[in-house]
């Protein structure tokens, strides 16, 4: 064995050989140029430009108590809805799962419809649906309740764009759950609810973190189903998209940068944050599974 | 078997409080707001809401929505293939930047998609000004459009494929260069009928963002009805307008148009999956 | 078509700390079916893809038919390669597959559509499989997928072919007619032949040579027999087979075990010194001497009786005739080695069997 090592001590060191697969030029070349031009040049611009008029516009965006009002009502929403989420999608997920329902395939096919739907269909929907004379909304009204044109319009609208993600994530994981787990857990003496909250919903933790966070992250930026429906007043009801719009027609563009870029940090962290979140939480699993 | 029977019984309460509670989820989330689409739609009759597609500014919406969609689908996926080629097939320095870039755009707000392409050639933008005076109009107009919309639809073609494609690994393709293929051969014959479905989900996906996108194409297109309104746009600027049955009708059809195409999309993952497992026993 | 490699050495990619290929140098000449053995990661199938050109290496030259061939394509380079899970084109028929090396030439290049559907049936002729051009690889068994990868690779009609575990695949019945098979194929068609494996039986079975590699090196090439007989260093000899082992002393050219109740023998022309001894399992026999030891039998192979002799300190199993192990009693024996290799320093040192016992290679021909 040591005349092996001596050996690899003197090899020669060549330069990294060539693919030989051909194709790696053009394919490099060609998404190099349209990832480029497509994904870094914008974003470029959006780093750059809140700078460009000096620290100084940074500044001043920064203390535009409307930006933050705005902001805290993007991520309180979105927040609160993917939570809100949660125990509907996992009903959700467990029905198509293990429940026999009648119209299950049926149930399976409308989950995907609010990532099928466009947004601005899903807009002019809710706020009917919701609005004082609207289906819901007139009965809703009459108990003294008002969604529509509220910030509660905002987190019903971001609970409908959000629901599918928390039942995609879920669901799969439930369906891999087999049943002699939950069987087994019986069998050991456990009661039902038992069952449920010591085996099976920590099994689904994980993949219920990812769903929160997919929906939490859609949220924060959601635009098109929101505005319709949300009151749009400043500092109550305007989401922090909407504003960016607002800026853009005043031609504030430094305004509207700032807010974009706040939005893009903000939201990056939060996908990280969760990302991590997600980690430790698979990771406890883990840990916890092995005594 | 006999403990597994009696905790069955036990739970049978909250069995039937989910299973209404999944009902009324379902109903209220999922059922009604496309039943109002059409109910809202056909308000006055099939004839009226049919009418109101036939108006000069909703053609000219769907024409455009329809071009751009097109012209979008068809220039993602040619370079999304290429770039899931690139990341799956070989290995190079900085690969995971490269994979990250290629997802950013899904994590950006669609607003924020369409600001940036502004900051590059709005009117005061970097480079909008210098093209204004050449006579190249960008943004408020369809090349905007176009940019937002590629922007937006960027990582799908390449999102769906890359997966698969790693999972498959490189052999075929090896045997194929080995048995005197050259790059389009290997492309053409090999690589693109292993993904074939994985393909097609990608490209319906990408059709389905693309026309349905708002937030972005709002931010870029200016809202000149017949010029640089795509569906989604029509539909706001009907709706803004009190034309609710107008709205709901352009509504009724391109949310029509969008979950045909994802229906049909579902359909062909079912046949991917099928093609994966029958891959890996192969 | 002959093969010469030169001082090849390639690193792991993204790992050049990880040594795949530490100047490995072979040559296989025109007609040679040589076997790449080894243990896993000992660099096997990254020797035999690099000389394919699928892997480049960092230093070194791979010489097919006296000319150079690192600036060459893989395409160019005229091998058949069949890979280890066959990577036969799923969407394509058994003919399409065999056809696709013929289909890709350029049009000038390209044969005409009938030499082409000539060239395929004669191929599923002479694979055995003529009825099955239009079916799909999914439908075909483990050992009809692996004829039908070889006879995609045949179809260019390269000299050189490349077999990347191919049996690894195969359940142990259709493995043997397989490699009988194959090796008929090549001798039929006048291919040389290199095939990776990490099964040491099939290697020794098929192969004119036997290229034994650990770590990235070759540690032994040599034909069967030899490596049988000669095995040049001790991790050889024990992946090659059975074995064991026991540590002694030389002196006065005998070798003489520190384990107990194992008989001395000479081992004449050896330095004194500190030795290893190898020996096969049946390359020992049991003599009645009196010592403490005590023989069960527990199992039988081949006509051989295996015995767990337990020689006080360890236990050992050696393989007998059933004729003379029905004779032998089953207490007071001493292990007496009639054959064996020392090995000193970690190489051969001296190799042969007692003189007054039978020549070694009568013993090994008996099994």
């Amino acid at each position: 064995m040591t005349e092996v090592a001596d050996v690899s001590f003197a090899l020669p060191r060549g330069r990294r050989p060539a693919d030989p697969l051909p194709g790696f030029r053009i394919a490099l070349v060609a998404t190099l140029f349209w990832t480029g031009l497509i994904v870094v040049l914008p974003l470029a611009a959006l780093i750059m430009r809140p700078w460009q008029e000096g620290i100084g516009a940074m500044t001043a965006a920064l203390q535009d108590s409307r930006m933050f009002a705005a902001l805290r009502i993007s991520f309180v929403s979105a927040f609160i809805a993917a939570l809100i989420d949660v125990p509907l999608g996992v009903i959700l997920a467990w029905a198509l799962v293990r429940a026999r329902l009648p119209g299950r395939r049926i149930i399976d096919a409308l989950i995907d419809l609010p990532f099928a739907i466009p947004t601005a269909v899903t807009g002019i929907t809710l706020a009917t649906l919701y609005g004082p004379q609207g289906w819901l909304g007139a009965p809703l009204a009459h108990l003294g309740i008002s969604i529509a044109y509220t910030a509660t319009g905002i987190v019903v609208a971001l609970m409908f764009v959000g629901l599918p993600f928390i039942v995609r994530s879920v669901e799969p994981v439930l369906r891999d759950l087999p049943p002699e787990f939950e069987e087994a857990a019986g069998l050991l003496g456990a009661r039902p609810r038992q069952v449920v909250t010591r085996v099976v919903l920590p099994a689904l933790l994980p993949a219920t973190v990812t769903g929160f966070g997919l929906a939490f992250a859609r949220g924060i930026g959601e635009y098109g189903s929101v505005i319709f429906i949300a009151g749009n007043q400043p500092f109550h009801s305007e989401i922090a998209p909407l504003l960016i719009v607002v800026r853009l027609q005043e031609f504030d563009y430094p305004g509207a940068t700032s807010i974009a870029f706040i939005l893009l940090v903000a939201s990056s962290l939060c996908l990280m944050g969760i990302a991590w979140l997600r980690r430790r939480v698979a990771r406890g699993m883990v840990a916890g599974a092995a005594p | 078997m006999s403990t597994t029977q009696s905790s069955r019984r036990e739970a049978d309460i909250p069995r039937w409080l989910l299973i209404a509670a999944t009902y009324t989820i379902v109903g209220i989330m999922l059922i009604l707001p496309p039943v109002l689409v059409v109910a809202e739609a056909l308000r006055n009759g099939f004839g009226t809401a049919l009418t109101t597609l036939a108006d000069p500014d909703a053609l000219s919406a769907i024409r455009l929505t329809v071009t751009m969609t097109l012209a979008s689908v068809v220039i993602n996926t040619v370079f999304g293939v290429l770039a899931a080629w690139l990341i799956a097939k070989y290995r190079f320095p900085l690969r995971g930047v490269l994979t990250a870039l290629i997802e950013m755009p899904v994590s950006v707000s669609p607003v924020v998609a369409g600001l940036v392409w502004l900051l590059l050639f709005g009117t005061q933008g970097w480079w909008g000004q210098a093209l204004d005076r050449i006579g190249v109009h960008i943004a408020f107009a369809p090349p905007g459009i176009l940019l937002a919309t590629l922007f937006v639809t960027f990582p799908f073609v390449a999102r769906t494929l890359l997966p698969l494609m790693e999972q498959q690994g490189r052999d075929d393709e090896d045997a194929a260069m080995l048995l005197g293929a050259s790059f389009w051969q290997i492309l053409w014959q090999v690589t693109l009928p292993n993904v074939r479905w994985a393909l097609l989900s990608g490209v319906l996906l990408t059709t389905a963002r693309a026309m349905g996108e708002f937030g972005a194409v709002s931010v870029v297109s200016g809202h000149i009805p017949g010029l640089t309104e795509t569906m989604p746009l029509h539909i706001e600027t009907l709706y803004n307008g009190y034309q609710s049955v107008a709205a709901f009708s352009m509504a009724t059809l391109l949310a029509a148009m969008a979950m045909a195409t994802v229906g049909l999309r579902s359909f062909f993952e079912a046949r991917a999956r099928n093609a994966v497992i029958h891959g890996q026993d192969a | 078509m002959s093969v010469r490699i030169e001082t090849l050495v390639r690193r792991a990619p993204g790992a050049a700390e990880k040594v795949l290929l530490r100047g490995v140098s072979l040559d296989v000449p025109d007609g040679g079916f040589v076997a790449l053995v080894g243990p896993s990661g000992a660099g096997k199938t990254t020797l035999l893809r690099s000389i394919a050109g699928l892997d480049a290496p960092e230093s070194g030259h791979v010489i097919i038919d006296g000319r150079a061939v690192e600036g060459l394509a893989p395409r160019e380079r005229n091998v058949g390669f069949v890979f280890q899970n066959y990577a036969l084109f799923r969407h394509m028929t058994v003919a399409k597959n065999i056809s696709f090396g013929l289909d890709v030439l350029p049009r000038r290049k390209r044969p005409s559509k009938n030499d082409i559907a000539a060239r395929v049936t004669e191929l599923l002729t002479l694979i055995q499989l003529p009825d099955l051009s239009q079916a799909y690889p999914e439908r075909l068994s483990g050992g009809q997928r692996q004829r039908v990868a070889l006879a995609r690779a045949l179809a260019t009609g390269p000299r050189l072919l490349l077999l990347d575990e191919p049996f690894g695949a195969l359940d142990p019945v259709v493995r043997r007619t397989v490699r009988a098979w194959i090796r008929s194929l090549h001798d039929q068609l006048g291919l040389t032949t290199i095939l990776v494996t990490h099964d040491q039986e099939e290697a020794l079975d098929v192969a004119d040579r036997v290229v034994v590699m650990q770590d990235g090196q070759i540690v032994q090439d040599a034909d069967p027999q030899t490596l049988e007989q000669e095995p040049a260093t001790p991790f050889v000899m024990e992946f090659l087979g059975e074995s064991l082992r026991f540590e002694g002393q030389v002196s006065a050219g005998r070798f003489v075990p520190n384990q107990m109740n194992v008989e001395a023998f000479s081992v004449a022309g050896l330095v004194d010194g500190p030795a290893t001894a190898m020996i096969r399992p049946h390359e020992a026999c049991l003599e009645n001497t009196g010592a403490d030891t005590t023989v069960h039998r527990i199992g039988a192979r081949y006509g051989m009786a295996r015995l767990s002799v337990d020689l006080g300190t360890r236990m050992v199993e050696i393989l007998r005739p059933e004729t003379e192990a029905a004779t032998l009693p089953a207490a007071g024996v001493s292990l007496v080695i009639k054959e064996a290799r020392l090995f000193r320093d970690g190489k051969l040192a001296w190799a042969g069997g007692l003189a007054e016992d039978r020549p070694a290679h009568d013993m090994a021909a008996q099994i």
